[in-house]
């Protein structure tokens, strides 16, 4: 993007049209990706993105726009505030920040732009050859992508922001098949700005493949409630997707019945229990300084010694609760206005070593590594990549993955200990009303579940 | 010269072959929540992919800054070296179906129709409870497609596109029942009736709350939950990419029986005025009708041009793809061939089981397997034949094929689900049931 006159034609859009509130964000990326399927350089490709939006509150409630032509803001700032003027509701109100102009540089360790695609395609090379070298894999997938972000963020109240961020991930997985059954085993890794972790990968590439091939021999778990351990990962995943989302303001805000759910001071879990997100929280998938309303970033406790105490919030859903804002809208892209989402997600460590978990666990499921998750507030399911049978306090065979699944509010009060191995997964991508996938992380500690619902045969 | 030609003549000096994709695009939804209007967005989204043959080898770039050719170009340039060998030839000009997916009345709906219709839809659903909450959209989209070619292939097309989609939530307490519905099509819909009568119905069923045993029994999919359970691991199994890369569990079952004889699908792109219909794919390969599973057999995979050619095969016309990354296959809209029976009867046949409406979680197992384990998100308990209630803390667990080969009825009459499936309900036996009840 040229910066030429950029920023005094954002200034002079703003001041074009009169509302209440007016802003305009413009962005500039690239990225690159590569996809190998098997042995093959599936895909390996480079992209370029320019484009904008404009948000409005002009009379009730919002006018956006997004767009790819920058030439003329005028016209879309007209734009979104005519689109505003239609929506003639209750008047949204946002809580009120102080105005900051700063340009905020990204975070950076080794710098993804300035690795050359050959040593970039030699490195993944080396992964793909390391798992299709194990006897009984058939298949592997290895994604590598990175995206360089930079955005120019203005308001009619005279904040004016610049960031960039870069982001880098890789996945591994790998298939094995024997006759009809096919097995997978996979891992998602990532980086806020470094390309470090892509040249250290050999140990994941090897395991994954290793546990698709034992995946093949490994009985099914009998369906069922369990006593459950999950590794830090899919105790990450559980904390985001069961109860992150819920503590999103905007699926409480306007919504009476879940401000009740959702009341500060409810009870969640025992004491043991404490939840933080934070984009303020450094160096991870989703750190940042401001957030894409100008809103600097926070660390906000959610659940303090099983207490609810607060939520994540943006602008308009902290006004509408008189709650403060704690920094939380996110957009993926300028063709999204932002919305409330997590940061770094994490259940805090207790005291207790990870062995004290399992001791006296007569018959549970140990869950390890995250396939994936999905919430609809009130039920939640997630999947493991590996589980494995514990017996009298031991863990014992293997099981084929599993779905662990149940009810937010009985599971918060059935997690009956935390172990002291706080360790956080930089391989998400949250999606949510359209926007996937969003760079966060999430973590956790060993942590027990007692009663959980384990599907299977 | 416009920009597409600019571009494939800037890509010709560097390389032997060259594609370019332009799209143009702009989505207008009108959006509520909580009972109220409370946004509407303008998106706009112009950009263009280039892809090269240069040396044997594809590469790739994409932009939405169209000020830059140089740049995308070179970037092409740029990936090519490490691209994957080029099993494939541009296809030159070639006669494409008719296939009518533009209503120039969409793009003149005024956005004071489209909140119209939104309130009626949700005082629809509100006649019914005042207790619902409902959000939702009405949205209105028109796009161009124009792709050309080195070898003189050139498509052109517009779709526009018009959707109501709601969802009512009611909580009591910490018990909460999420309902959903849409509707979707390349001309206007005025009437969202269906929409509310399918949310009505929803919760009508799930008014009351029942439990049901850790068992196996025979389960009714409704149309959602055949999209999720059956056919997305089917047709990860009949994409091109897996039956090349030999992982498909269906790669070495062309012509053989995988499913009951009471089960077919088309993939028809031809059908007029359904969003995933177009006259010619993403690469330019006419648009046809093809069966993918013809009464219980594997009739075909579905190609685009790369796989196609390292199958030996034709490219079935399925190439799809976004700005932002290469064509691959997928299909564009799958038709399921209706059965013989009513809901009543299979309700009735079924004696005890389950009815799912909704899963949560169903794509995260080992798909590629055909494994499914996952939440019912929203499903109905059947005793005597009849609904009685709404099942909560329940799991289902499976395997496609295996529950296609058990299947015991197929709904004489289907629906859409989005705009690119038209399925009837379901019923398979021996689906096994998880509940901690």
């Amino acid at each position: 993007m040229s910066d030429t006159g950029l920023r005094e034609r954002i200034q002079e859009a703003l001041g074009s049209v009169s509302a209440e509130y007016i802003e305009v964000r413009v962005e500039e990326s690239q990225g690159s990706h590569i996809r190998y399927r098997g042995k093959e350089l599936e895909e390996i490709g480079r992209n370029s993105n320019l484009g904008g939006n404009v948000r409005a509150l002009a009379g009730g409630g919002w006018g956006f726009a997004c767009f790819n032509d920058i030439s003329d803001l005028k016209s879309k700032v007209r734009m979104a505030v005519e689109q505003a003027k239609l929506v003639t509701t209750d008047r949204v109100e946002l809580a009120p920040v102080d105005p900051v102009v700063r340009i905020v540089p990204p975070v950076l360790g080794k710098d993804p732009r300035t690795v050359p695609l050959s040593e970039k395609k030699d490195i993944l090379d080396h992964y793909v050859e390391t798992i299709l070298s194990t006897p009984e894999v058939r298949s592997s997938t290895v994604q590598y992508g990175d995206g360089h972000r930079r955005i120019v963020f203005a308001n009619s109240e005279g904040t004016y922001i610049e960031q960039e961020r870069i982001d880098v991930t890789v996945r591994l997985a790998a298939m094995a098949r024997n006759n009809g059954d096919v097995q997978q085993s996979s891992v998602s890794l990532g980086s806020l700005g470094d390309f470090g972790f892509v040249e250290r990968l050999d140990d994941q590439a090897r395991e994954v493949a290793q546990k698709s091939v034992a995946l093949l021999n490994a009985p099914e778990v009998k369906g069922g409630p369990y006593t459950v351990i999950l590794d830090p990962i899919l105790a990450g995943v559980f904390i985001h997707e069961a109860f992150g989302h819920l503590s999103e303001a905007d699926h409480v805000y306007n919504d009476p019945k879940m401000r009740e759910i959702m009341v500060l001071g409810r009870r969640f879990g025992g004491e043991h229990l404490n939840v933080v997100d934070g984009a303020s929280v450094p160096e991870l998938r989703g750190s940042y300084q401001y957030d894409e309303e100008g809103v600097e970033s926070h660390r906000t406790d959610l659940i303090r010694e099983g207490v609810l105490v607060g939520r994540l919030h943006s602008r308009e859903t902290a006004a509408k609760m008189g709650e403060a804002p704690t920094g939380n809208a996110r957009a993926i892209s300028y063709r999204f206005p932002p919305i409330v989402r997590m940061t770094n997600t994490f259940i805090e460590p207790g005291q207790s070593p990870v062995e004290d978990l399992f001791a006296g666990v007569k018959e549970g499921v140990y869950a390890r590594n995250w396939y994936g998750g999905m919430t609809s507030m009130e039920m939640f399911t997630f999947s493991a990549g590996e589980a494995y049978m514990i017996r009298n306090g031991k863990v014992e065979e293997l099981l084929r993955p599993v779905m662990l699944s149940g009810n937010l509010f009985t599971t918060m009060e059935n997690l009956d200990a935390v172990a002291n191995d706080l360790d956080m997964n930089q391989g998400g991508g949250c999606g949510k009303n359209g926007q996937s996938p969003l760079p966060v992380s999430n973590g956790s500690p060993h942590i027990r579940i007692q009663n959980c619902l384990v599907g299977g045969a | 010269m416009n920009i597409l030609e600019e571009i494939l003549e800037k890509a010709r000096r560097v390389a032997q072959e060259a594609e370019v994709f332009h799209l143009e695009q702009v989505d207008t939804p009108v959006r509520f929540e909580a009972n109220q209007l409370t946004s509407i967005d303008t998106r706009e989204l112009t950009g263009v992919a280039l892809r090269i043959i240069k040396d044997g080898r594809v590469g790739f770039s994409a932009t939405t800054d169209l000020s830059d050719l140089d740049a995308l170009v070179q970037a092409a340039v740029e990936t090519a070296p490490f691209g994957a060998e080029a099993q494939f030839q541009f296809p030159e000009v070639q006669s494409v179906p008719t296939v009518p997916v533009f209503d120039p009345a969409v793009g003149d709906l005024p956005l004071d129709r489209m909140v119209r219709i939104g309130q009626q839809t949700m005082d629809g659903i509100r006649a019914f409870s005042d207790e619902v909450l409902v959000s939702g959209s009405v949205s209105r989209s028109s796009q161009t497609v124009t792709l050309m070619n080195s070898r003189g292939g050139y498509v052109q097309y517009a779709k526009s596109g018009f959707g109501i989609g709601f969802e009512g939530s009611v909580v009591r307490g910490t018990d909460m029942l999420f309902v959903f519905d849409s509707l979707s099509g390349c001309r206007p819909i005025g009437d969202s009736s269906p929409v509310v009568a399918s949310i009505i119905r929803q919760l009508e069923y799930a008014k009351h709350t029942a439990t049901t045993e850790t068992k196996s029994m025979p389960v009714l999919l409704m149309p959602t939950a055949v999209a999720s359970v059956v056919l997305s691991p089917i047709l990860v199994a009949l994409n091109g990419k897996t039956v090349v890369q030999g992982t498909s569990p269906l790669a070495d079952k062309l012509g053989q029986q995988v499913a009951s004889p009471a089960f077919s699908v088309v993939n028809d792109p031809t059908l007029p005025f359904v969003p995933g219909s177009r006259p010619s794919d993403d690469e330019g390969v006419a648009s046809k009708r093809v069966p993918l599973i013809d009464k219980g057999v594997v009739a075909n995979f579905l190609y685009d041009l790369q796989t196609a050619g390292q199958a030996n095969a034709e490219s079935t016309g399925s190439g799809e793809r976004g700005l932002s990354s290469l064509p691959s296959p997928a299909s564009s809209v799958l038709v399921v061939s209706e059965g013989q029976s009513s809901f009543e009867q299979m309700l009735a046949e079924m004696g005890e089981g389950l009815v799912v409406e909704r899963l949560l979680g169903a794509g995260q197992g080992n798909m590629l397997g055909g494994d499914f384990n996952a939440n019912v998100l929203l499903g109905y308990k059947v005793e005597g034949g009849q609904i009685v209630g709404r099942v909560k803390d329940t799991m289902v667990h499976g395997n496609a094929y295996k529950a296609l080969e058990n299947l015991i009825a197929v709904g004489g009459q289907g629906r859409w689900v989005g705009g690119g499936l038209y399925t009837p309900s379901i019923v398979c036996a021996d689906i096994a049931v998880a509940t901690k009840a």
